[in-house]
């Protein structure tokens, strides 16, 4: 079929009409501050695991809201749960718990 | 008989100041192009960040300031300068002197269309800031009247932070009146995903951040950081969004039943020619200068002329008032000083 | 979409374009790619208009190509358009008519360039005089050969034998136009209508008696991009954008695509051949993708040539529903034969795509 040696390139652009957000909400209903995020940084800063694997819970949520789950999730993988980043959070988000809150969330399929 | 001074415009700054100027015993004219008092304000339907109705706000106003002269539907014809006095020749044949003129002329609002990539006046579901606040006022829309809104968007700094349209300055109070028109959306329409693109959320104000942090939690808004770089028409009529998401790094696009227009607050253009007869210096961005920005806003290089309000820079309306307060006791101790 | 908004827009932006004599340059690419295009639009301006339109043979490449893929360096590119520029001096010219796209850019940017560095086209001027001992004036006037065509769509429309419309039902044809990107978004002032909303081609389909179509990928590059075509390894990069607009434009069924550009026409035509093979998609009504033509040949069609002689055999995309619906009659034996009835030999077809 292709014998061109190229091919169409994926899109990585973000296409809101298609993003599913019903898990999102589901977070947002035991998690409400998800969506208080102000994309300060301070969270990756401080992150033990930031600099070896790129993990930032800012962009955990941002990915989690833009239908990028696949990319949340390689970077959660990296978490550690050492808490520093809910320390660090100006707006008082428990990310600790909420990173745990994600991975229950979004794992439900796997678990049953 | 009461010293006379000249208001030059009669939007709330001008009306507090005649209200202020009436209560330390001078009488104020008022000279309004329009048929009508209040400027934009009047326009408006609710003020951020508590909900205020803005016809309240004019109200008081109008009724605080009855006592003065006003002269609707009137410009300034000429002015003389004859040592320390004004003579000033209105459009409806009235000639005043006066020792002080007070410039309450404002502000204008960015025209949207001057942006060609918005599609403001070409796509149908493209609106500003100030239709949707003339739709609040309950007038038809039929770009908003019984639409099915499953999702709106907003665009923040139009012509604002933009060198390209000229003007360089922060438009100031858009960042807040996006997310107050957005929870009003959202109000209107439960179901709606909303969303705010803008480049710094700029929320200064006294509650601002509260507001934002509402509109985020209670009303499920959400901000993208990135400017709206093109708008398009889908074959339904609805509007295609594109932008990047700089916090990801990503393009990202979106379809819209509705998108907003943050049009900016920019000089107004009108000045040039009153400001031209009295020769009074503009400042880098196209509002007057003031002879100083932290000590003196109030005061212009010419002697008796004084500046209130959005004639300077963008302001919110708290600030415009207290600054009409300040040109009022400004023009009180001059003419103390001066007797 | 509100007509009235961009009739606005298209008020604001209308350029001066001289009535007569013409200095022309030809393209470096589109007399192999749609060979009837230019010799359609010295036939249109000598014969049809009886316009004085002159070339010259010693015109070589602008340096526009490689200044786009980047290998050589601006001041290169400016010494060789300052020898077109002597050679259009030294023809008794002042009109300067571009049939690139990116010519046109190309000599907008470099007058631009002169007129805020003056230093700069004086250092131009010596560096020519030291290569080949020539001297120059800028032109007068500087227009892309679409300007011409626009500026004289009526009287087309006046001597056309047919127009846009669905001989059928009477319903105007449905035309897709596309913008080479280096006609108005470097510098808006200088095309008609501005780079937004365009209305150089659009002008001539309302004209001709089509609607045009605005689809939400209008603006969007063809795909070409100089370095995305041209580097084998990037050409996914092309692909995937000139499929991003069809993918666009499918909704509104388009009947035809014609295009102001050396390199759009043939990516939105050739491209759809490959996605044809690869997606097994295409993108015109039963199997056939949507006709890309150029302006000079849809000027043709619609005076009244002989499809054959425009050279619409070469377009990898079948025209043949397009003539059919609009009602131009032709041979279907003499599609391969040129110039003379000589054989051109019958291509391979593909599967993927219908074609004759």
């Amino acid at each position: 079929m292709n014998a061109f040696g190229f091919k169409l390139s994926p899109s990585s652009a973000i296409n809101l009409d298609k993003a599913d957000r019903s898990k999102f909400d589901e977070l947002c209903s035991i998690e409400p501050d998800a969506v208080r995020c102000m994309a300060c940084g301070s969270c990756s800063a401080t992150c033990p695991a930031s600099g070896f694997s790129g993990m930032s819970v800012r962009k955990v949520l941002l990915c989690l809201q833009r239908g990028k789950e696949e990319e949340a999730f390689k970077m959660m993988s990296a978490c550690m749960l050492c808490g520093k980043c809910t320390m660090v959070c100006p707006r008082g988000i428990n990310t600790r718990h909420l990173i745990l809150s994600v991975s229950r969330i979004y794992n439900k399929e796997e678990k049953k | 008989m009461n010293e006379i001074i000249v208001i030059v415009g009669g939007g709330i700054a001008g009306m507090e100041a005649a209200s202020q100027l009436i209560k330390l015993g001078y009488s104020p004219i008022i000279i309004e192009k329009s048929d009508r008092l209040g400027g934009h304000v009047a326009k408006w339907n609710r003020l951020f960040p508590d909900m205020t109705p803005a016809k309240d706000v004019v109200d008081s106003l109008i009724a605080s300031c009855k006592d003065a002269n006003i002269f609707l539907n009137t410009e300034i014809y000429s002015v003389n300068r004859l040592k320390d006095r004004y003579n000033i020749m209105l459009s409806n044949g009235v000639s005043i002197s006066a020792r002080h003129i007070l410039m309450t002329t404002g502000f204008k609002l960015f025209e949207a269309s001057k942006k060609e990539e918005y599609g403001y006046g070409i796509y149908n579901q493209v609106v500003t800031n100030a239709d949707l606040e003339h739709w609040f006022n309950g007038n038809a829309d039929s770009r908003m009247d019984g639409s099915q809104m499953g999702a709106v968007g907003f665009v923040h700094c139009v012509g604002s932070r933009d060198e390209k349209a000229r003007n360089s300055q922060c438009s100031k109070v858009c960042c807040i009146t996006a997310i107050k028109q957005a929870i009003e959306m959202k109000e209107k329409f439960p179901d709606a995903e909303i969303y705010c693109f803008y480049m710094d959320l700029r929320l200064f104000g006294k509650k601002f951040e509260d507001f934002y942090t509402k509109a985020q939690r209670d009303h499920g808004i959400h901000f993208i950081r990135g400017r709206v770089s093109e708008v398009g028409e889908n074959i339904e009529g609805k509007v295609i969004v594109k932008a990047e998401d700089t916090l990801l790094g990503k393009p990202i696009k979106v379809t819209l039943d509705l998108l907003v227009l943050m049009s900016g607050m920019v000089c107004n253009s009108e000045n040039a020619k009153v400001a031209s007869m009295l020769a009074l210096p503009n400042d880098s961005d196209g509002f007057f200068m003031s002879t100083d920005n932290i000590m003196n806003i109030n005061s212009s290089p010419k002697k008796g002329i004084h500046y209130a309000g959005a004639c300077t820079g963008p302001k919110t309306v708290p600030e415009t008032l207290a600054e009409a307060r300040a040109a009022a006791l400004e023009i009180h101790t001059s003419i103390k000083e001066q007797q | 979409m509100i007509y009235q908004g961009k009739q606005k827009i298209w008020s604001d932006y209308q350029k001066e374009i001289p009535d007569d004599h013409w200095y022309y340059v030809r393209s470096c690419i589109r007399q192999n790619f749609f060979p009837a295009s230019e010799k359609m639009f010295m036939e249109i301006c000598r014969n049809v208009l009886g316009k004085d339109i002159h070339e010259n043979e010693h015109h070589t490449t602008c340096g526009g190509i490689a200044y786009h893929c980047d290998t050589i360096p601006q001041e290169t590119v400016m010494t060789i358009v300052a020898r077109q520029f002597a050679l259009m001096t030294e023809a008794g010219y002042e009109n300067y008519v571009a049939s690139c796209i990116t010519s046109f850019g190309n000599y907008t940017e470099i007058l631009e360039t002169w007129h805020e560095f003056p230093e700069l086209e004086t250092k131009i001027r010596e560096l020519l005089w030291k290569a080949c001992r020539k001297e120059f004036k800028k032109p007068k006037y500087l227009a892309h050969s679409s300007d011409l065509i626009y500026k004289f769509r009526n009287e087309i429309a006046e001597k056309a034998k047919f127009r846009l419309v669905d001989k059928e039902t009477g319903e105007p044809l449905r035309v897709v136009e596309h913008i080479g990107c280096h006609y108005a978004k470097m510098f808006p002032s200088k095309g008609i209508g501005g780079a937004e909303y365009p209305y150089v081609l659009a002008g001539m389909i309302e004209s001709w008696g089509g609607n045009v179509i605005d689809y939400p990928e209008r603006r969007h590059c063809c795909g070409y991009g100089f370095r995305q075509y041209h580097v084998k390894a990037n050409r996914g990069y092309s692909i995937s954008n000139t499929h991003k607009k069809f993918e666009s434009m499918e909704p509104y069924k388009p009947d035809m695509i014609i295009t102001n550009c050396p390199g759009c026409p043939y990516f939105l035509d050739r491209w759809q051949y490959v996605i044809a093979e690869m997606e097994g998609k295409t993108y015109g009504q039963n199997g056939f993708g949507i006709p890309v033509l150029t302006y000079e040949e849809l000027a043709g069609l619609v005076l009244g040539y002989d499809p054959w002689d425009l050279g619409l055999q070469l377009h990898q995309v079948a025209v043949e529903p397009l003539l059919d619906k609009i009602g131009i009659e032709y041979n279907p034996e003499d599609k391969y034969k040129g110039v003379d009835k000589k054989d051109l030999m019958r291509p391979e077809l593909p599967s993927g795509i219908k074609c004759f």
